[in-house]
């Protein structure tokens, strides 16, 4: 009887319980919080895909696309740097781009539908920074071995012209290609895979 | 007085103001680095009232932010001087902040009986950081926006769920208005109201052990017959008056900064960041503000991504638990050994030597360093839990242990790929942790001098 003594267990049953429901509740009132951090509808719809002319692109130029917010580097390769691309694959820490993002009708060595055109993201993929475009071959300040490619100046990852990472860089993997395909000849479209290449 | 008498009657004032001012005991011989509690909290007051000031100019949104602060800089009668008051008060704080923190390490301030003071002190330093990390994008200037870029990116090198943590900081997929709009509100309304609090916290526990002293002597257990201890004196009048000459000549370097040097030289407000956000462009040459930059190192030391976080995380962390490593029941180097003053002289050395390589474009040689330097770093906390009983311990065990660990680290990241430069480097620099750990293992093993810990006195001298 409540007045002859406490009755220990149903206090703690009690205690426990409200304890468990209150902190059920402060959990559920946490996600509407959480959730108003992530991405609103006008954030994801700026995410639309980018239509790039590519027409005028010179042979051996980039050119830089923003997508999603995000820096794409759109590089016309010439035929002397393509053919340059598998006497480096030795210094390569992922040659064959195995642990690297790709779609995967990218040609995994020359990192492109169509060889000569490059669309990359201009991300590091060590910490995000925008490496330089740096096709010049032995610059004083990269080294005699340079064969053209990426540099990051943030904490000096290379990348060779096929976006791929060489060994000694901070960075682990190659860089990462968006989805895109080839509206026409000369009209590329950031963002989406299109019909089966 | 009877308004006093009204107000304790309903309110404990007399009592609060007798307990932690007029009649709180702290020991009598404090010294130089004993300033900087005070001047930390007068940092904090700096720091809220002029970011009170600038708030009602500064517009939080991409668009309109870098030009907001330019014209607080320009049209605002005054804005300027608020603006360099605010700016320098962040490198301040920090300055005051690490002085303070090294008191703690070299009198042994962290020990019992203040574990709790030093972690909630930990706890302060973490929220600095925060806050002034999120008050550096706030000028929406490139190194704002490079800057915010790396270190959110390292949430992303989190395994599975990197990716969703960054985004949901950010609120965007890159770093953009949303993510500019609620750095502003945690920098102004969350991240303060935590600091005041924890700051509150720190003091009352502070006042509830007591103040350590440059002798680590324990003033309450020696007390007169009014319970005063002998050697303490009333914190006022003689310790408010103390701290003023401390306020006085830090307001002098203060505000020579503000007016003749208010970019503190490119590391307090970084040249970049008189250019707009640009999210095309990257900067030549990223370095975080100074007072980040020996964390900074840390993570470039090693190379894979998600390990360079979690070790730049660990060496915050390490500092944490540094009362339960630490077990020498002496608190101050004034009695310690001659090892341990080494010891503290190559971690302080390290610390800053850090924080230079972090603001340093990479070379070969420097990431060699850095990564010597972290290794350094960490082998301190092993060091100093060897110290912790320096009559029964073993050194040469210990120096085979710490020395086969930085081995088996410089295993696993020595490559094959090295250049012929980076790995004589390699090796050249190997004889730094080797000297370390001979100079402070070895040494108090075969030196015996070197090894004597001296009798701690009962009284505080000086």
């Amino acid at each position: 009887m409540a007045d002859t003594g406490v009755d220990k267990k149903r206090r703690r049953f009690l205690i426990g319980a409200t304890s468990a429901v209150g902190a059920v509740g402060v959990g559920a009132i946490a996600i509407p919080f959480i959730g108003s951090l992530t991405p609103s509808a006008r954030a994801l719809a700026a995410g639309a895909p980018v239509e790039v002319d590519i027409s005028k692109l010179e042979s051996g130029a980039m050119i830089s696309i923003e997508w999603q917010g995000k820096v794409v580097f759109v590089v016309n390769r010439t035929s002397d740097m393509l053919s340059k691309l598998p006497s480096i694959v030795p210094q390569l820490k992922d040659p064959k781009s195995e642990l690297s993002l790709q779609p995967e009708y990218v040609d995994k060595e020359s990192r492109s539908r169509e060889a000569e055109i490059l669309v990359m993201l201009g991300k590091c993929t060590h910490l995000g920074c925008a490496p330089q475009y740096r096709p010049e071959v032995a610059p004083a300040d990269l080294g005699a071995d340079w064969q053209g490619g990426f540099y990051c100046p943030c904490h000096g990852s290379r990348f060779d012209l096929a976006g791929r990472v060489f060994k000694g860089a901070p960075a682990g993997t190659n860089m990462e290609i968006p989805p895109y395909y080839f509206i026409s000849d000369s009209l590329l479209l950031i963002g989406e895979n299109g019909v089966a290449a | 007085m009877s308004l006093l008498n009204w107000i304790d009657s309903r309110f404990p004032l007399t009592e609060t103001w007798n307990k932690h001012i007029a009649e709180y005991y702290a020991p009598k011989n404090f010294n130089f680095f004993y300033f900087f509690g005070s001047l930390a909290m007068l940092c904090l007051v700096l720091q809220i009232v002029t970011g009170i000031f600038l708030t009602m100019h500064y517009k939080p949104d991409a668009e309109m932010a870098f030009a907001s602060v330019e014209y607080i800089m320009r049209d605002v009668p005054g804005g300027w001087f608020i603006r360099y008051m605010h700016s320098t008060g962040a490198s301040m704080f920090f300055i005051v902040i690490y002085l303070h923190m090294f008191r703690g390490l070299i009198y042994g301030s962290f020990k019992g009986p203040r574990e709790l003071v030093w972690l909630i002190g930990m706890l302060i330093y973490l929220a600095l950081m925060a806050e002034a990390f999120m008050g550096y994008l706030l000028p929406w200037g490139q190194m704002s926006f490079w800057g915010a870029q790396v270190i959110i990116n390292l949430f992303n090198t989190i395994p599975y769920i990197g990716d969703v943590v960054s985004t949901t900081i950010r609120g965007d997929f890159v770093i953009s208005d949303p993510t500019l709009n609620r750095f502003f509100a945690f920098h102004v309304v969350a991240v303060p109201l935590i600091l005041v609090g924890l700051v509150f916290v720190h003091i009352v526990a502070l006042h509830t052990v007591g103040s350590n002293n440059p002798d680590g002597v324990e003033i309450k257990k020696l007390k007169d017959e009014k319970g005063i201890p002998l050697d303490g004196i009333a914190f006022h009048p003689y310790y408010t008056v103390k701290d003023i000459v401390g306020v006085v000549v830090f307001l002098i370097v203060f505000f020579f900064i503000v007016f003749f040097m208010p970019e503190g030289g490119g590391y307090f407000i970084e040249h970049a960041n008189f250019e707009p956000a640009n999210a095309l462009k990257t900067p030549e040459h990223i370095a975080p503000v100074w007072y980040f930059t020996p964390f900074y190192t840390v993570l470039r030391a090693v190379p894979d991504p998600w390990y360079g976080t979690l070790a730049m995380f660990a060496a915050i962390a390490v500092l944490f638990v540094l009362p339960w490593l630490d077990k020498n029941p002496i608190k101050s180097v004034r009695y310690r050994n001659k090892a341990h003053l080494i010891n503290l002289a190559w971690f302080s050395v390290t610390f800053i030597v850090l924080g230079v390589l972090g603001v340093m474009a990479v070379t070969d040689g420097l990431k060699e360093l850095g990564t010597r330097g972290t290794q350094i770093y960490f082998l301190f906390f092993a060091v100093t839990y060897v110290h912790s009983r320096p009559r029964q311990v073993n050194y040469l065990m210990w120096f085979v242990i710490l020395l086969v660990s930085v081995l088996f680290w410089d295993l696993l990241r020595y490559d094959s790929s090295f250049t012929d430069n980076q790995s004589s480097l390699f090796w050249q620099m190997l004889l730094i942790p080797v000297a370390y750990l001979a100079t402070t293992l070895l040494l108090p093993h075969f030196v015996g001098a070197a090894n004597e810990e001296k009798e701690v006195p009962t009284r505080v001298t000086g």
